[in-house]
C-alpha cells in the first residue's frame, strides 16, 4: 500500500470576476422570487430559465458558434455560485446545462450538437437523469434498462427512479444495457436521450417526504429511440457517466444548498448577537470559506483539462454535510419552530433544509461511497 | 513545476535529511539559515531572505510536516516581520517576538526603557532575542535581559513567561510602525502562522495513519480493508483538505475574513484529525515510542495558540453580523482588486 497525497491546485484569480458577478445581480435584482434551499432542486421556473438564458448565463462554456458564450469553467462556475447564493430558481435547467451539454460536447454528434445545443442554451430545453432503477442505487451498473437494436434504433424497456423533474423535463439521458456486461460489469453499457413525450414514456410521480412532487418514476415500454440519439460509443456508457462526475460532485451546489438559511440567520440575529451566536456564525463562515477554496481548487483542475475524481468525491463528501451542519446550527441559535409557509424567513427556509436534508449526502453518489473513492484514492486497502 | 512547488520538495528533503534520527537540530538550522529559509518572506533589503508570505507559510508548513523543532514560524514571520516593518536589520540566528500584555516602551535619554510582561513568549529560552511590540514601536532586545518563567506547551516546545524590568534599550536597536501593526495584527499573523503549521502537521499524519492502515494486520488482513476505517480516514482526508485550502485562501489574503477561517477550520480539524488518527493506530500511536504524537502533541497544542477556535469564530461572527445578512456574500466575493 502506498500512499498517495491529495493535491489541491491553487486557483488563479479570474480576470473580470468582479464584474461577472455584478452582471449576474443586476439580473437577479429585476427578478422576483423568494429564495429558496436546495432551489437547484426544489426552484423549476421554465420561465426563469429562460430570462436567464437571454441573458446569457445558461450554457455558458458551450462554444458560440453552439449557440453558447465560450465562456471558461470558472466563469461558469462564478455564476453559478451567485445563483445559488441568492437561492434563485435554477432547477429547470440545471441538469442540461451542467451535465448534458458538456456530455454533448465532448461524444455528441455534430448533428445532436446542433440540434441541442442552442436550446439549451436559451434555457428552452431540459433534461432528467434517467440513471436510478429500483434495483440499482449506489450500484449503477447494474441497471437492467435494455436497449434492444431494431431498424433504424432502439427500443427501450425499464424503468427509472428518483428522476427529478421528469415530468417537465423534456429528455431524459438514459443509462441503459446494450450489451453483455462483461467482467467488469462497466461493458454494454450506452447513454441513449429519450424524448420523454415519445409512446410508451410514462412518467408517474413519487412524492418526497415533504409531499412535494419532483422525483418521479419513468416506466419506459418499448420507447423507439433512433439512432441519432444515441449519445457517444455504443458501449462506453459507463466511461461517459464517471467522466462528467468530477463536474458534477465539485461544484458550489455540494456546499451552497442552505447558504439562504446562513444569511438569513445571519439577518436574523442582527448587527450585535451574543457570543455564543456569533461564535456559531464565525464557525460556519469558516467552513464555508475552506470550501469555496477546496471546490474552486477542483473547478481549476478542471479547467486545466484535468479529471480530479478523487479530490471531487471528497468536496461532495466535506460539502453536503456543510449543508446539513448549517440547518441544524441555525435552527438553533433562535427560539424558532421551523415549519413551512413562513414567507422566506428563517422559520421557512429551515424547514426547507431539513426537509431537503436527506437528500444532499444521497445524490450523484452517496457520501460512504464518496468516502470509499477517496479513502481508495490515498492508497488505502 | 512551479517555484513553489520546487521549494516544497527542496525543503521536504531539506528537513527529512536534517532530521535523522540522533541528528543535530542546530544543524538543521543552518542549513536552513545558509538557504535564506528562516526568514523567507523577510524583505532582502532588512536582511531576510526575500518573497512573500507563501513562500514564509510554506516553510512553517513543510517544517510542521516534519515537527522541525525550533522557532523557525517566530523568526520570520513574526520577528522577521516585525523589525523589517520598523527599519530594523534583521539579525542571524533564531529569534522569537512578543507583543501586547503590559509591555510598554518609553524614552529615556536617548534610548529607551522597556517594562512589562508577556505570557507564554514561544522558544524565549532558545534565541538570543526577542523582537517586541510595544505602543508602535519595535524593538530588538536580548533575551539575557529578561526574566524568564519556564513552561511549555502540550508538545513539550517552550513557552515561557518573559518579564522586562526597566531593561535600557540602544535607539538604534528601536524602530517605529506606527499603527502600521499593533497587538491585534501580531495575534492575527502569529494565528496564520499556527494555522499553517497545523496544516502541515495533518499532512503528515494522514500519511501516516494511510500507511499504518496497510501495515496493521487484524482478523487476517490489513485493517485499510475494513470499510470502517476506510470511511474514518476518508473522512480524517476532508479534514486536512478543508483546513489546507483555508490556509491557502489566507496566505492569499491575509484579512480578517480569511486567517480567522483558517485557524478556526485548522483547529476544528487538528482535533477530529487527532482523534481518528489516534483510533486507526490503536494503543501503538499512543504510546511515546510511535511516531504519531509528534505530530498529534503539536496539533492539540496549535489549535489553542494565537486564539482557540472558538475566539476567532467570536471575532469572525461578529464582523460578519455587523454586515448584515446580504453584507456576507459580498464579503465573501469582494475580490481583492475592489477591496483596494
Amino acid at each position: 500500500m502506498t500512499y498517495r497525497a491529495l493535491e489541491l491546485r491553487q486557483p488563479a484569480p479570474l480576470p473580470h470576476e468582479a464584474e461577472l458577478r455584478a452582471e449576474v445581480r443586476a439580473f437577479l435584482a429585476t427578478e422576483e422570487f423568494v429564495p429558496l434551499c436546495d432551489a437547484w432542486l426544489a426552484g423549476h421556473d421554465p420561465c426563469f430559465s429562460r430570462r436567464l438564458g437571454v441573458g446569457g448565463f445558461i450554457g455558458m462554456t458551450i462554444p458560440v458558434r453552439y449557440g453558447g458564450h465560450g465562456r471558461s469553467v470558472l466563469e461558469r462556475y462564478v455564476v453559478t455560485e451567485e445563483l445559488l447564493a441568492a437561492g434563485a430558481p435554477v432547477a429547470a435547467h440545471w441538469i442540461a446545462d451542467r451535465q448534458t451539454a458538456p456530455l454533448l460536447l465532448h461524444y455528441g454528434t455534430e448533428d445532436q450538437r446542433e440540434r441541442f445545443l442552442p436550446l439549451i442554451a436559451r434555457g428552452e430545453c431540459f433534461f432528467s437523469l434517467g440513471m436510478s432503477e429500483p434495483d440499482s442505487g449506489s450500484d449503477l451498473a447494474s441497471v437492467t434498462t435494455a436497449a434492444t437494436p431494431v431498424d433504424g434504433g432502439f427500443l427501450v424497456t425499464g424503468r427509472k427512479v428518483w428522476t427529478s423533474h421528469a415530468h417537465h423535463s423534456h429528455f431524459m439521458l438514459t443509462l441503459c444495457r446494450t450489451g453483455p456486461a462483461g467482467e467488469s460489469r462497466h461493458e454494454g453499457l450506452s447513454q441513449l436521450i429519450v424524448d420523454l413525450q415519445a409512446p410508451g414514456v410514462d412518467v408517474r410521480p413519487i412524492a418526497l417526504l415533504s409531499g412535494e412532487h419532483h422525483f418521479n418514476e419513468v416506466v419506459l415500454d418499448d420507447v423507439f429511440v433512433p439512432d441519432a440519439l444515441v449519445l457517444g460509443t455504443l458501449g462506453a456508457g459507463w466511461t461517459q457517466v464517471m467522466s462528467e462526475l468530477a463536474y458534477e460532485r465539485s461544484g458550489p451546489e455540494r456546499l451552497l444548498s442552505t447558504y439562504p438559511v446562513l444569511a438569513e440567520l445571519v439577518r436574523a440575529v442582527g448587527p450585535a448577537p451574543d457570543a455564543a451566536r456569533a461564535a456559531a456564525i464565525g464557525r460556519l463562515v469558516a467552513q464555508l470559506v475552506a470550501l469555496r477554496r477546496l471546490s474552486r481548487s477542483v473547478a481549476a483542475a478542471l479547467e486545466a483539462g484535468e479529471t480530479p475524481l478523487v479530490e471531487a468525491a471528497l468536496v461532495k463528501e466535506v460539502g453536503t454535510r456543510y449543508e446539513r451542519a448549517v440547518t441544524e446550527l441555525a435552527r438553533l441559535q433562535l427560539p424558532i419552530e421551523p415549519h413551512l409557509g413562513a414567507g422566506g424567513r428563517l422559520e421557512e427556509l429551515v424547514a426547507q433544509a431539513i426537509l431537503a436534508g436527506p437528500g444532499f449526502t444521497l445524490r450523484a453518489g452517496t457520501s460512504e461511497i464518496m468516502r470509499g473513492i477517496v479513502a481508495r484514492g490515498l492508497g488505502v486497502r | 513545476m512551479s517555484e513553489l512547488k520546487l521549494l516544497e520538495e527542496t525543503l521536504a528533503e531539506l528537513f527529512a535529511r536534517e532530521l535523522k534520527d540522533g541528528a543535530d537540530p542546530a544543524a538543521m538550522w543552518q542549513r536552513l539559515e545558509e538557504a535564506g529559509l528562516t526568514l523567507a518572506g523577510v524583505p532582502e533589503e532588512a536582511g531576510g531572505g526575500g518573497g512573500g508570505l507563501d513562500e514564509a507559510t510554506l516553510v512553517v508548513r513543510v517544517a510542521a510536516r516534519h515537527a522541525a523543532p525550533g522557532p523557525i514560524a517566530e523568526t520570520g514571520l513574526l520577528a522577521g516581520w516585525l523589525l523589517a516593518a520598523a527599519g530594523l536589520a534583521v539579525p542571524e540566528g533564531p529569534l522569537t517576538a512578543a507583543a501586547g500584555g503590559s509591555l510598554a516602551l518609553r524614552r529615556d535619554g536617548d534610548g529607551w526603557l522597556l517594562d512589562g510582561a508577556a505570557p507564554r513568549v514561544p522558544w524565549a529560552r532558545a534565541v538570543e532575542r526577542i523582537a517586541v511590540l510595544a505602543g508602535g514601536q519595535v524593538a530588538l532586545v536580548p533575551v539575557q535581559q529578561a526574566t524568564l518563567s519556564l513552561s511549555a506547551n502540550l508538545a513539550g516546545e517552550p513557552r515561557d513567561d518573559v518579564a522586562f524590568d526597566g531593561v535600557r534599550i540602544d535607539a538604534a536597536q528601536v524602530g517605529a510602525v506606527g499603527d502600521r501593526i499593533d497587538a491585534e495584527a501580531f495575534h492575527r499573523r502569529g494565528a496564520l502562522a499556527r494555522a499553517a503549521a497545523i496544516a502541515g502537521a495533518l499532512e503528515r499524519v494522514l500519511e501516516l495513519t494511510v500507511q499504518y492502515s496497510g501495515e496493521r494486520v487484524q482478523f487476517g488482513r490489513p485493517i485499510g480493508r475494513f470499510q470502517a476505517v476506510q470511511q474514518e480516514i476518508a473522512l480524517l482526508a476532508g479534514e486536512v483538505m478543508a483546513a489546507r485550502a483555508a490556509v491557502d485562501a489566507a496566505v492569499e489574503r491575509p484579512d480578517l475574513l480569511r486567517v480567522a477561517s483558517a485557524k478556526i477550520r485548522a483547529g476544528e480539524a487538528a482535533t477530529r484529525a487527532a482523534e481518528i488518527a489516534h483510533q486507526v493506530h490503536g494503543a501503538l500511536g499512543y504510546t511515546e515510542e510511535h511516531r504519531l504524537h509528534h505530530f498529534t502533541l503539536r496539533l492539540w497544542a496549535w489549535r489553542d495558540e494565537f486564539g482557540s477556535e472558538e475566539q476567532w469564530a467570536r471575532a469572525l461572527g461578529e464582523q460578519v453580523a455587523a454586515g448584515g445578512g446580504d453584507g456576507l456574500w459580498l464579503l465573501l466575493t469582494t475580490t481583492e482588486e475592489e477591496q483596494e
